[in-house]
């Protein structure tokens, strides 16, 4: 049978790291919308205010802690979104020093046409989600939702973040110009949130469908056998 | 295969919720606590290294104010002394600063008044999300600092209100660079008209690069000290003696 190095040692720790960082941010961030659970569009709003979403309140058992406390929820939140951050940086310049961005997720306009993406989708929906000819590359689908979550989601979620923060809205207040004031910040932190989400739960559902014993091997070890035909 | 996947599913969905309640233990062990905690000095040493300590929040326009600015914890101390201070339009109210400085005062409204007078539209972020635009005005505490005379000793400044929260005497501490922040104010007004009850009257602090918590209300003493050890339960205000909260807020 035939193996690949698939995933880089800096691409695995900073998958093992996000995998933590990500589960207890989404945990305690619940715990935090609990305290206001009002979403507000502009520079100021609250309880009286209109909101453009009043979100449930979570549940306990989704919550870290598991019971209703603000003041930790946001120690874990503020020590792990420090995690998540110099996670990115890290990464993000070990990718462009060993190439992974340059040669897993460039994409080429020829993956762009309507034809190729017709074709992967159907790879798709027939659970093909490997080009047998090239085991190591990337799907389009798979490029573009990566590129979406390390160059767009995670960098907007860690902005809107520094955005909630007072003191740095002293130090860089073109930042809340960008997002159109603090409240809205808070809105587009919390969709940032539901976008991460729905990418985890999609990406977990592929690997249990692309074979979960050899994607979650090449992500510890980086070793992914190469399945002997195309799986049907 | 099909009921694999299945139950592989339910168990992801279970063991994720042990591994939520799991953080609730891990947080029990000191060691975890503590390294957790390091998160407020990590991100107060960022942000004062990487930012100008002397940046000025943004400061809005008139129109631009909330059209209503929320009180939140004391509405009102309703102690004896505060009450009477109150039926007495605050003609009485004194605000003792001491501690560490070299001429101790004991100022009136008045008193606050006769210094250079700042006011400022700005934004109050409530550490539970919502956030409200207001004009204040008052004298810098920097200045009243000066008046007073700080001595090299002093780190911190302490502020004692005259509410109980809880049956908790509230109080709260910023060190000395927010405290000679220029927009670090005694606010005295909001939105042109005298503090109302609800809001701090008869004076509050603005400190504008924190949370809300930090804002003291119904202010009673300013303290220079040299360690915020021994006050209250040493961490520095109410809401962090009592339900842990931060004592840097400005994230």
């Amino acid at each position: 049978m035939n193996s690949v190095y698939r995933h880089r040692f800096s691409t695995r720790l900073w998958h093992a790291v996000n995998a933590v960082a990500m589960f207890i941010l989404i945990g305690s961030g619940l715990g935090i919308s609990n305290a206001h659970p009002r979403l507000y569009w502009g520079r100021f709003g609250a309880n009286s205010d209109p909101a453009w979403w009043v979100l449930p309140r979570f549940p306990a058992w989704l919550t870290i802690p598991a019971n209703y406390n603000l003041a930790l929820s946001r120690r874990w939140h503020l020590f792990f979104a420090l995690v998540l951050a110099f996670g990115l940086l890290g990464y993000m310049i070990a990718s462009l020093i060993n190439r992974h961005f340059a040669r897993d997720l460039r994409v080429r306009g020829s993956e762009l046409t309507p034809r190729h993406l017709l074709a992967d989708a159907r790879a798709h929906l027939e659970f093909r989600f490997h080009d047998p000819e090239r085991p190591l590359a990337y799907n389009i689908f798979q490029k573009l939702s990566y590129v979406a979550v390390i160059f767009v989601m995670l960098p907007l979620v860690i902005a809107t973040g520094i955005a909630l923060s007072p003191a740095m809205n002293a130090a860089w207040p073109w930042l809340l110009d960008v997002f159109g004031g603090r409240q809205s910040a808070r809105s587009i932190h919390f969709l940032c949130m539901i976008g991460l989400t729905a990418f985890i739960v999609i990406h977990l559902t592929l690997v249990i469908l692309a074979g979960p014993l050899n994607e979650v091997r090449s992500v510890i070890t980086g070793w992914w056998r190469v399945p002997e035909k195309p799986r049907a | 295969m099909i009921v694999g996947r299945r139950r592989l599913i339910a168990g992801g969905v279970t063991g994720g919720a042990a591994l939520l309640a799991g953080c609730d233990r891990v947080i029990e062990q000191p060691a975890a606590r503590r390294i957790l905690f390091m998160g407020e000095d990590m991100h107060r040493g960022l942000q004062r290294a990487l930012t100008n300590r002397d940046a000025l929040v943004p400061e809005f326009s008139a129109d631009q104010r909330s059209p209503f600015f929320r009180p939140n914890g004391t509405r009102n101390p309703g102690t004896a002394e505060y009450t009477a201070l109150r039926d007495g339009q605050f003609v009485d109210w004194r605000l003792a600063v001491g501690g560490l400085v070299a001429k101790p005062l004991s100022l009136s409204l008045t008193d606050l008044g006769r210094f250079p007078q700042r006011a400022q539209t700005t934004r109050h972020d409530c550490v539970e999300g919502w956030s409200a635009i207001a004009k204040w005005q008052g004298p810098q505490l920097g200045d009243v600092l000066k008046a007073a005379g700080l001595r090299d000793q002093a780190r911190y400044i302490v502020f004692t209100c005259a509410d109980l929260y809880r049956g908790t005497p509230y109080y709260e501490s910023i060190d000395l660079i927010d405290a000679f922040h220029p927009q670090t104010i005694l606010a005295w007004a909001l939105n042109d008209r005298f503090l109302p009850v609800m809001n701090g009257a008869p004076c509050r602090l603005r400190v504008e690069r924190q949370l809300g918590y930090k804002h003291a209300k119904y202010l009673m003493q300013i303290n220079a000290v040299a360690s915020l050890d021994g006050i209250g339960k040493g961490k520095g205000g109410y809401w962090e003696d009592n339900v842990e909260y931060d004592w840097y807020a400005g994230i």
